[in-house]
């Protein structure tokens, strides 16, 4: 190993272990050395390497793109969502962050809402509940007018933007001390309410996915703790954006308003 | 285990094999697709609901299959191995997606595209379906843009277009650096509203291992639960692969971890032809792999080549730091080389003449395995903040993983394996050679012949799941009006559930030594040695000597821990990384076969005196189809011809 040009570190790793969603679960401490140009999660591939070289089950973790995009992979790294590098998911964290002796605990995402399936792996499924509940435009496919027949102001379209940038990952409602929901939501119900498309179901969408929200996940008292572990850095802006267009929903008369 | 395809591959012998019916109507190019969109049969808005269609793969092709689908009304069974749709690979392309809408007004229009993807594919895809591509890319554009997908706007709120991958005209529509995940989520948003209205069953974490056939029609298919281990049939009128490429194995390529063949290597065994399967594509600009434990590889968008340099030291092992390197004492190969198209040449020239200079000592960094990409002169010429508000994410990605800052020193590259042409054959709707089985987007062999243009994956992915699929797959289904579905306790799927399980408990019950890891690692080293980049015949020759050696040891000394019934990660990787060492082995065998340069598929013995790519049209204008015999048995090689009578055959010249 090392034959980049990384010097090596040693680590204590405390790596949380449960079997299922019904087991106790445990820490196990393992020591490793590790290249700082080894990504964190090359680190558990290696573990793993060595885990099962040794006949012992590896650690089960979730990661897929390794290139912060597809939100798949995600752990509390010293009690932080991804870790310690701001603006960065767990796959794009490299060792250079960390000294030689560190310890290390790595957990999964503590949530109510994402209960853990094995060792590291969450179930995340209840934020696909929350887009089935109303985060789209209902266009059936081949219905669409052309593309440049309705401009969007392009701060309208940069903002929507910044919203549509989250990946889905749920490191919100991990760092969140109440495991609410409302960066994931509000970044979804941003996207589509500030587009001229996305007017027309803005009310009914807005009540629907903060009501199914709820469902699952716990109340926001404005830590911000959310958007500081966002690997997108998706402002708190947008919950007041998602809590203003839930109130203007509620007291519409929408019945009169032909909005529902 | 034995060798399948060492003995002498069996063949077809010349012209169109009558196994492959392409179906292409006849009629002018240009009016072909809606001519047959009124030949073909319809399915009754009522009884739409009569038919159970199969979708496998949620990424831009089986999402937006899946989505349209529903709201014709079939009742879809939507199913990802990833625990929610929104996670297939397509959210990782980067750079953009084509569409013929000429809105820059610079000279671009169905006719073009269509030239242009048929010439960038080398002259190695069907006309017909090309052609269906550029026409519909333009529906796509109107599609997402009415789901909320934030392409880039101008000041004036109307869509922005840039010239991507060395294109003469503005085509490419674009989000920031993502366009491929504002578009699957565009395709996501509108598979989970069938979710919510009813007509999509959505199964995530449910990994295809078997597709089912009954008297030569694909029923069905089997998936393993991949929390609770469970095994489970599932019936259908019809079945969609969208499964995605196989470029992971080559163990280290810019696809997610968790890319693999599987299904579609499965249904090959069950007799879908798998094409092309030596039409790879190398990426020119991806990050140098740093070490031992390299788990994958990082794309750096090709638009960087619109302002960086590419250049290596003159001196071999020159260990100076790029700044130290004299204007003088540096090669500017590309430049040099290519004077007209420069740093812009295509990405398999740019690729190959990485490593030739690598080959040759002149590689940088610590590892000696890159070029540099050097942004000094633009950022002299434009200053640092126009750099960075065009590249800024990709230089804070490139830092993140190296430690280096590319405002201060070049970025070092090198090629990586990045998109699989080949794929399961599929004829004009989208149907592979077993009846009633369809793949879509990258998981077939595709309108890209033997290379793909830049921004044209998610157009295709998009034009096969949105506007393709859903016309032809009803003309299919129309004919079988009033048939139910086969029962899923037919003995065709309790013998197909029963090999899956069997299957699980033999990985568990080898207990060797060695990791899946190791093994795929192992493998991914032969391939990319042999069939990467450039391929020769003794190394093919070699390739097919290594794999089955390789492959016996796995199958002999591979090490899976733990249950078939609980989350077992290994255990998912044994049952891909196998079906990765048959693929290998075609892969050699397509190459070997296939005695001609051509786009991705770049054989040493065949180019020209400038060293480009050589084709041999009388020979190899045709696809090649491979057709499973069983294992141990050497597979059929099929051709189907391809006649170009819109387009004049040339060879590409980029000097």
């Amino acid at each position: 190993m090392g034959s980049g040009h990384g010097e090596t570190i040693n680590v204590t790793l405390k790596v949380w272990r449960q079997d299922g969603p019904g087991d106790a679960g445990r820490f196990d401490v393992h020591q490793q050395a590790i290249s700082t140009d080894a990504s964190f999660l090359e680190m558990l591939d290696q573990l793993n390497e060595q885990l099962n070289d040794a006949g012992a089950e590896p650690v089960a973790f979730e990661s897929d793109c390794r290139e912060g995009i597809c939100g798949t992979c995600g752990v509390m790294i010293n009690g932080r969502a991804h870790g310690p590098q701001k603006a960065t998911a767990t796959c794009q964290l490299h060792m250079r962050e960390f000294r030689d002796g560190d310890e290390i605990v790595v957990e999964p995402f503590r949530a109510a809402g994402f209960p853990v399936v094995r060792d590291l792996a969450v179930d995340r499924s209840p934020l696909d509940r929350i887009v089935e509940a109303g985060g789209y435009i209902s266009v059936n496919t081949g219905a669409a007018s052309d593309a440049n027949l309705t401009p969007v102001p392009k701060p309208a379209a940069d903002m929507a933007f910044d919203a549509a940038a989250c990946i889905g990952c749920g490191a919100c409602v991990a760092a969140c001390p109440n495991s609410a929901a409302q960066l994931f939501t509000s970044a979804k119900i941003g996207h589509l309410g500030l587009l001229p498309q996305g007017q027309a179901e803005r009310w009914s969408r807005t009540e629907s996915m903060v009501e199914t929200m709820e469902e699952f996940f716990g109340s926001c008292t404005n830590h911000g703790e959310c958007s500081e572990a966002c690997p997108k850095e998706i402002s708190l802006d947008f919950i007041a954006f998602m809590n203003r267009d839930y109130m203007k929903a509620k007291v519409k008369n929408r019945a009169l308003a032909g909005q529902r | 285990m034995t060798d399948m395809t060492t003995s002498t591959a069996a063949s077809s012998g010349r012209g169109t094999s009558p196994a492959l019916d392409g179906r292409v109507p006849d009629g002018d190019l240009a009016t072909k697709w809606e001519d047959h969109k009124f030949s073909m049969k319809l399915v009754n808005p009522n009884n739409k609901r009569r038919f159970d269609v199969i979708v496998v793969g949620t990424g831009l092709a089986g999402a937006s299959a899946a989505a349209s689908l529903g709201e014709l009304g079939y009742r879809v069974k939507a199913f990802t191995f990833h625990d929610s749709p929104r996670r297939a690979h397509s959210i990782a392309a980067q750079g953009g997606i084509n569409a013929a809408k000429n809105y820059p007004n610079d000279g671009d229009s169905v006719h073009r595209l269509f030239y242009d993807t048929v010439k960038g594919g080398d002259y190695r895809s069907r006309e017909a379906n090309v052609h269906r591509l550029a026409e519909v890319s333009v529906n796509i554009i109107d599609q997402a843009t009415a789901q909320g997908v934030p392409f880039a706007r101008d000041y004036g709120g109307l869509l922005d277009n840039r010239s991507f991958g060395g294109a003469q005209v503005s085509r490419t529509f674009y989000a920031r650096g993502q366009t491929g995940q504002q578009l699957l989520i565009g395709a996501y948003s509108a598979l989970m509203r069938q979710v919510a209205a009813g007509t999509v069953e959505l199964h995530s974490r449910s990994e295809m291992l078997d597709v089912v056939v009954k008297d030569g029609r694909a029923c069905g298919i089997v998936t393993r639960d991949l929390l609770s281990g469970e095994v489970t049939p599932h019936s259908a009128h019809a079945v969609v692969l969208a499964t995605g490429g196989y470029g992971n194995v080559y163990f280290l390529s810019t696809n997610a971890m968790m890319c693999n063949v599987t299904a579609a290597w499965r249904a090959h065994r069950k007799g879908a032809f798998f094409a092309n399967p030596c039409y790879t594509q190398i990426h020119p600009t991806c990050i140098p792999v740093s070490d031992d434990f390299q788990s994958k590889l990082t794309l750096m968008s090709e638009s960087l080549r619109n302002d960086g340099r590419i250049w290596v030291p003159d001196a071999f092992d020159d260990a100076r730091a790029a700044a130290d390197i004299p204007e003088s004492e540096r090669d500017y190969y590309l430049e040099r080389k290519y004077p007209a198209f420069g740093n812009l040449v295509p990405r398999d020239v740019a690729s190959r003449n990485a490593k030739t200079v690598c080959d040759e000592g002149r590689g940088v960094g610590p590892l000696k395995n890159g070029v540099f990409l050097d942004f000094a002169a633009a950022i002299a010429r434009d200053g640092v903040d126009a750099i960075a508000a065009k590249y800024g994410n990709l230089f804070d990605m490139y830092q993140r993983i190296t430690g280096e800052n590319p405002y201060e020193q070049p970025m070092r590259i090198y090629p990586a394996i990045h998109y699989t042409m080949g794929g399961l054959w599929v004829d004009y709707h989208l149907m592979t050679t077993v009846p009633g089985l369809y793949a879509v987007g990258e998981a077939n062999f595709s309108d890209h012949g033997a290379n793909r243009l830049g921004a044209s994956a998610l157009m295709q992915g998009l034009a096969d799941g949105y506007f393709v699929l859903p016309y032809t797959i009803g003309d299919d289904l129309a004919g079988m009006l009033g048939e139910q579905a086969v029962p899923t306790d037919d003995p065709v799927f309790t013998e197909a559930v029963a090999g899956v399980n069997d299957e699980q408990h033999r990985w568990l019950s080898i207990n060797g030594t060695k990791s899946v890891d190791h093994y795929h690692r192992e493998l991914g080293r032969i391939v990319w040695e042999y069939i990467g980049m450039e391929r020769d015949k003794a190394g093919l020759e070699k390739a097919l000597t290594e794999i089955p050696a390789l492959r016996e040891e796995f199958h002999a000394n591979v090490r899976v821990l733990g249950s078939a019934d609980t989350l077992n990660q290994s255990l998912e990787k044994a049952g891909r990384v196998a079906d990765f060492f048959e693929l290998a082995e075609l892969m050699a065998r397509d190459a070997l076969e296939r005695e001609e340069s051509c786009g991705g598929h770049f054989r040493a013995e065949h180019q020209t005196e400038d060293g480009e790519a050589q084709r041999d049209d009388d020979e190899f204008a045709h696809v090649a189809a491979w057709e499973w015999n069983g294992t141990g048995t050497a597979q059929t090689r099929h051709r189907e011809e391809l006649s170009f009578e819109n387009v004049a055959l040339s060879q590409r010249s980029y000097k």
